[in-house]
């Protein structure tokens, strides 16, 4: 019978949650396994309505397992959208307080919904599926374990649902980044695992001897937010069946850990595991090998081992220790070199082949991602300057930094992925429009200068707002004074994420129709030599 | 030429690369986070800290609910303006007893690590039920809800244990008292000697303007008005506080 | 141990390891015997689809 062990175990599953919403001892626990149960139960009646006793059709062991990828696929974009779109919601919560709905829909309730939402759901389902795509690609093996593959990908899905219905109903650690209660997190340890299995036996049955470099890039990253998890995670449930802990360590501690996991939270979720993505997808669409293959494996050792170390920059002049800030200075500083080295790397690939930056808005989304790492890695070395530090610190520029990096670097690079990868599983010729490609990247673009732009230079005022001495030496502004003068940016700030959100929009849009089989009639791009010149009199003009 | 060939090894072996990325990336984190378990010097010996009294750790649980670090820090820095605003620079012993820590990495509102004792409670609840109404330029949202809600007390010394349990110094006494001294603390009508030996210097009396119910606006302002109160800075030695 | 003491080791023997551990891996990638190898690797995505 299909299904029949998944259907089984989910209605035990299930059920469990049932009886944990009964017995639950606060009421945020008691809701939130209700909606485990409705999200449980849901998926296994989808199961059932599905479900035949035909015999089962042989699998091809021979060819790849794309099934996952294609949902994982659909599933970045989808969460994108999603995740930008409540991104632009407290952007304008900010302008506007009165679209604060309490207490669901607070600021503080949305804000870890946004960044858990573009992080993990959209960056962790575009990581998850480009590392299954190009592991079985550069291996030339198929998926390891049967159906793992489908656990780990619904296993994610639910621990995103998880997480997203839990802030809303005011269940967090409120640990940046890591805001799901311990139970969510055990959860994510158990998927995370089977990940790390399934991409590590893939690789072990691989038919090519070498394992190629964006595979360390991925293998690095898996690993170490295993490590990372885990340990930021610790913590003392009050009850087995209820939904608050408290954190293993305390106060400096507590803090240290806490970045060093942040810090790395962007250095191998947001930064490694995308390498990989770079090193795969651009050598794939501009159809040549990456610059200096030995480059890139100086890039990953010299990456993985001054990463790991920066983590205190995000504690400067605090009650840290001074010794472990000037350490994570040096490093932060360090740590421009192999970004600067891998930029090259990726950049340099299109060297004989720049034309292409012309013709293919794919490559030109690529290369303006890579231009934003290099541009985000240059700055965050700088911001971790204790001086430059003493200034941006709680302003205004750290999330303009934030966003240059993931709008410009993590965004464009994923969808320049999906773009490449879409035709290929759903084995269409090309894409729906190249053209929708172009107003994309366009208004992707200048949806980050906005953005980036604006909130420098709110944070600079800020951070010179507060530190401002009068002849008699008072100081001048009062904080609320401050917040006043943020509006306009404020404002400025929601435009710029909302051009962002329509450029994704559109790619989804695109993405649907060719997953649905359709090309847009339209004329080629320009500067292309198109392979068949249509007999329309318009078409010249493009040629 | 012999031991970098070895480097082929790693290439094609996938356990290996697994191992030596894991011990790269190990190597920053223990020397910089293990240190901070041992040396002495790492939170300075400060007279006045003591654990939250449970009204106190049931405000500070609605802080961390309603994700309050997300806009206020709780962490002023030793700059002349820092110290004006908010008042002396944090000390890491004022957050020793802090699981999770709330040093928070924003200020979109002001910092909070002193704002005990600042201002009244009626303008605490004010400010949180309608924020524009006592600072104009606020874009703080309303948490007016707050004070419709009871306490949700079935047995809080469970709290307690747990805090224990992450090494926070809560003693057999003030676990079997901590029901009573959850409600006795914003009840002006109660006998409050016992909570005020157990919990030195916390604040007492009726929080949010309703007498009759202990609220979640009783807690959290209960815990705002404790915050940066504890340590008493006319007997704090700075120089044996440097590090 | 204080932090003086380990202070003294990070900037003295601590250093040249690390230093000497990052030559070690850039002398390994830029061997001149790698880079057949190296030319080799980096055709792998391209070889299949």
């Amino acid at each position: 019978m299909k299904f029949g062990t998944e259907i089984v175990l989910l209605s035990l599953f299930a059920f469990a949650a049932l009886v944990a919403a009964g017995f639950g001892v606060d009421e945020p626990f008691r809701q939130h396994m209700c909606v485990l149960f409705f999200a449980v139960a849901g998926f296994t009646a989808i199961l059932l309505r599905n479900t035949d006793f035909k015999p089962a059709v042989p699998i091809d062991r021979a060819a790849y397992m794309d099934g996952p990828i294609r949902f994982g696929a659909v599933a970045t974009v989808i969460w994108g959208v999603v995740g930008m779109l409540v991104g632009v919601v407290i952007a304008l919560q900010l302008a506007y307080p009165d679209l604060n709905i309490e207490p669901w829909f607070n600021f503080g309730r949305l804000r870890p919904l946004h960044t858990s939402g573009v992080v993990f759901a959209f960056g962790g389902n575009a990581l998850l599926c480009t590392s299954l795509y190009v592991v079985q690609r550069t291996c030339r093996a198929r998926l390891f374990g049967g159906n793992l593959a489908w656990f780990v990908f619904w296993g994610y899905q639910l621990f995103i649902v998880m997480a997203a219905t839990g802030y809303l109903l005011g269940i967090t650690e409120s640990r940046e980044y890591a805001e799901p209660e311990w139970y969510v997190d055990l959860w994510l340890t158990i998927v995370w695992v089977a990940y790390l299995l399934l991409f590590l036996g893939t690789i072990l049955k691989r038919k090519e001897p070498h394992i190629y470099v964006a595979n360390w890039f991925y293998l690095s990253f898996i690993v170490t937010i295993a490590m990372l998890h885990v340990v930021n995670n610790l913590s003392m449930p009050v009850s087995l069946l209820g939904s608050k802990s408290y954190s293993a360590f305390s106060g400096v501690q507590d803090a240290l850990t806490q970045w060093w996991y942040g810090h790395n939270a962007v250095g191998f979720f947001l930064t490694a595991g995308f390498l990989g993505m770079m090193y795969y997808f651009v050598p794939k669409q501009a159809n040549r090998p990456v610059y200096s293959y030995r480059l890139s494996i100086i890039h990953f050792w010299a990456l993985i081992f001054l990463y790991i170390w920066a983590g205190p920059h995000h504690l400067h002049y605090t009650a840290l220790p001074d010794w472990a800030q000037t350490l994570g200075m040096v490093f932060s500083i360090m740590l421009w070199m192999p970004s600067w080295g891998g930029m090259i790397n990726g950049v340099m690939t299109l060297s004989g082949a720049w034309d292409k930056l012309r013709t293919d808005p794919i490559i030109r989304m690529m290369v303006m991602a890579i231009a934003f790492y290099g541009m985000s890695t240059f700055e965050g070395p700088m911001m971790a300057i204790k001086t430059v530090n003493s200034l941006s610190h709680y302003t205004d520029w750290t999330i303009g930094h934030v966003h240059s990096g993931a709008l410009g670097w993590v965004g464009m690079i994923s969808f320049g992925a999906i773009y490449f990868m879409v035709p290929k599983l759903w084995n269409r010729e090309r894409l729906y429009s190249l053209r929708l490609v172009n107003w994309h990247f366009w208004l992707a673009t200048l949806g980050i200068v906005v953005y980036a732009a604006v909130m420098w230079v709110s944070g600079v005022m800020q951070g010179l707002m507060w530190r401002e001495y009068d002849e008699q030496g008072f100081l001048v502004y009062s904080f609320a004074e401050t917040v006043a003068a943020m509006h306009p940016y404020y404002i400025m700030r929601a435009i710029g994420g909302a051009m962002y959100l329509s450029g994704a929009l559109i790619m989804a849009w695109n993405i649907a129709m060719t997953i649905f089989g359709y090309q847009r009639e339209e004329d080629p791009m320009p500067g292309s030599i198109p392979a068949l010149q249509r007999a329309r009199s318009g078409a010249g003009k493009w040629a | 030429m012999g031991l970098i060939d070895k480097h082929a090894v790693i290439e094609k072996n996938a356990t290996l690369l697994l191992v030596g990325s894991l011990l790269v990336v190990t190597v920053g984190g223990i020397v910089e986070i293990a240190p901070l378990f041992y040396l002495d010097n790492t939170i300075e010996k400060v007279e006045g800290m003591r654990p939250y009294s449970p009204l106190e750790l049931a405000g500070r649980n609605i802080y961390v609910r309603e994700g309050c670090y997300l806009c206020h820090s709780q962490m002023i820095r030793p700059f002349r303006d820092e110290v004006e605003r908010y008042g002396h620079y944090s000390l890491a012993a004022e957050s020793m007893y802090d699981h999770p820590f709330q040093w928070g990495s924003k200020r979109t509102g002001p910092d909070l690590a002193r704002v005990g004792d600042r201002y009244s409670n009626e303008w605490h609840v004010q400010h949180l039920s309608a924020p524009r109404s006592v600072v104009p330029e606020s874009i703080m949202p309303s948490y007016a809800f707050l004070k419709d809600r009871p306490i949700e007390v079935k047995d809080f010394s469970t709290h307690l244990i747990a805090n224990r349990r992450v090494g926070v110094p809560y003693s057999d006494d003030m676990i079997a008292n901590a029901n009573v001294d959850l409600m006795a603390q914003a009840n002006p009508n109660v006998d409050t000697s016992g909570l005020e030996a157990r919990y030195p210097k916390a604040k007492l009396g009726d929080f949010d303007g309703n007498p009759q119910q202990v609220t979640e606006m009783d807690a959290l302002v209960a815990y705002l008005q404790m915050l940066g109160a504890l340590v008493d800075f006319k007997n704090y030695d700075e120089a044996a506080g440097y590090r | 141990m204080d932090y003086n003491l380990m202070r003294e080791f990070a900037d003295s023997w601590g250093l040249l390891a690390m230093a000497l551990f990052f030559v070690g891996c850039v002398a390994f990638a830029l061997r001149p015997v790698g880079r057949g190898q190296a030319d080799e690797a980096a055709r792998i995505p391209l070889k299949d689809d």
